[in-house]
């Protein structure tokens, strides 16, 4: 049992569990927290792989995710607060006329 | 002798770190009020701050810590209480719950069989060769200048958008 497979093992569970978290979850702020968890595991991958290989890259991808969550972040809170104005809930099930 | 007890002192924590960030992340799929799930996360963020920084990157460790629980957790935060919704007694997860689940056993089957049975054996020198920040700036700025301005692109981007949504928004206001 190496150490590359082991943490390689949890950033897998952390993915899973974060993707896992988008599809059960009903909450609208839960669902994007799962999916920072899912952004986190890919980091701990791309760590990792930087550690195993000797290389830099891993970690110049691991900052460029960080830029990407923070705007994902902040453009998806202002949609969901303008959905929660117009509902009044966080329910996912009362979003469904979004379907078009 | 004080060699080998740091080196296992070492996997140890590793081993501590990892499976907290696991409970966190079991813990957000279980537990039903935002505020608590975000705390869940912001635990898992920090033991995985501490992983990177078991691993040797301590510049990443540090940038986990600053950007995603001292940023984007605390907004997070700060949007759960500022909407105060009471989360209503109905089911706490959607229909989905049956095939998530399945989707579930299968990702992490598929992924960590092909993990645990071909993995190419790791370079002798990565264990010693901790990616300084130095170097790492060097390259970052030397060969990956065209990602660095695309990601500022991206902020951009992002910044408008943001504002257009405020726009939006006080126009349905007013409106």
């Amino acid at each position: 049992m190496d150490k590359t497979q082991l943490l390689l093992g949890l950033a897998v569970a952390l993915f899973a569990l974060g993707l896992l978290g988008v599809i059960v979850r009903r909450n609208v702020l839960v669902m994007l927290m799962c999916m920072e968890l899912m952004l986190n595991g890919v980091n701990l991958s791309l760590v990792t792989f930087a550690q195993q290989t000797a290389t830099g890259v891993g970690a110049v991808l691991v900052f460029l995710i960080f830029v990407v969550a923070t705007a994902e972040i902040a453009l998806a809170i202002p949609i969901v607060l303008l959905l929660v104005r117009d509902k009044r809930t966080l329910d996912l099930d009362a979003y469904s006329d979004l379907k078009g | 002798m004080i060699e080998s007890l740091l080196q296992n002192l070492e996997t140890l924590l590793l081993a501590l770190f990892g499976l907290g960030a696991l409970a966190g992340a079991v813990l957000m799929i279980v537990l039903r009020q935002p505020m608590r799930v975000a705390l869940a996360l912001i635990s898992t963020m920090v033991f995985l701050g501490g992983i990177f920084g078991l691993l040797g990157v301590h510049f990443i460790a540090a940038f986990q810590v600053l950007i995603y629980v001292g940023a984007v957790m605390v907004f997070m935060v700060y949007v759960i209480m500022l909407l105060e919704v009471r989360e209503s007694t109905g089911a706490r997860y959607s229909k989905l719950l049956l095939p998530g689940l399945a989707g579930f056993v299968l990702l992490v089957g598929a992924i960590g069989i092909s993990v645990w049975r071909n993995l190419p054996p790791a370079k002798a020198a990565a264990a010693d060769s901790a990616f300084g920040i130095s170097k790492f700036s060097i390259a970052f700025l030397n060969e990956y200048w065209l990602h660095f301005e695309l990601t500022s692109v991206l902020l951009v981007a992002a910044v408008v958008a943001a504002l257009a949504v405020i726009k939006v928004s006080r126009r349905s206001h007013h409106g």
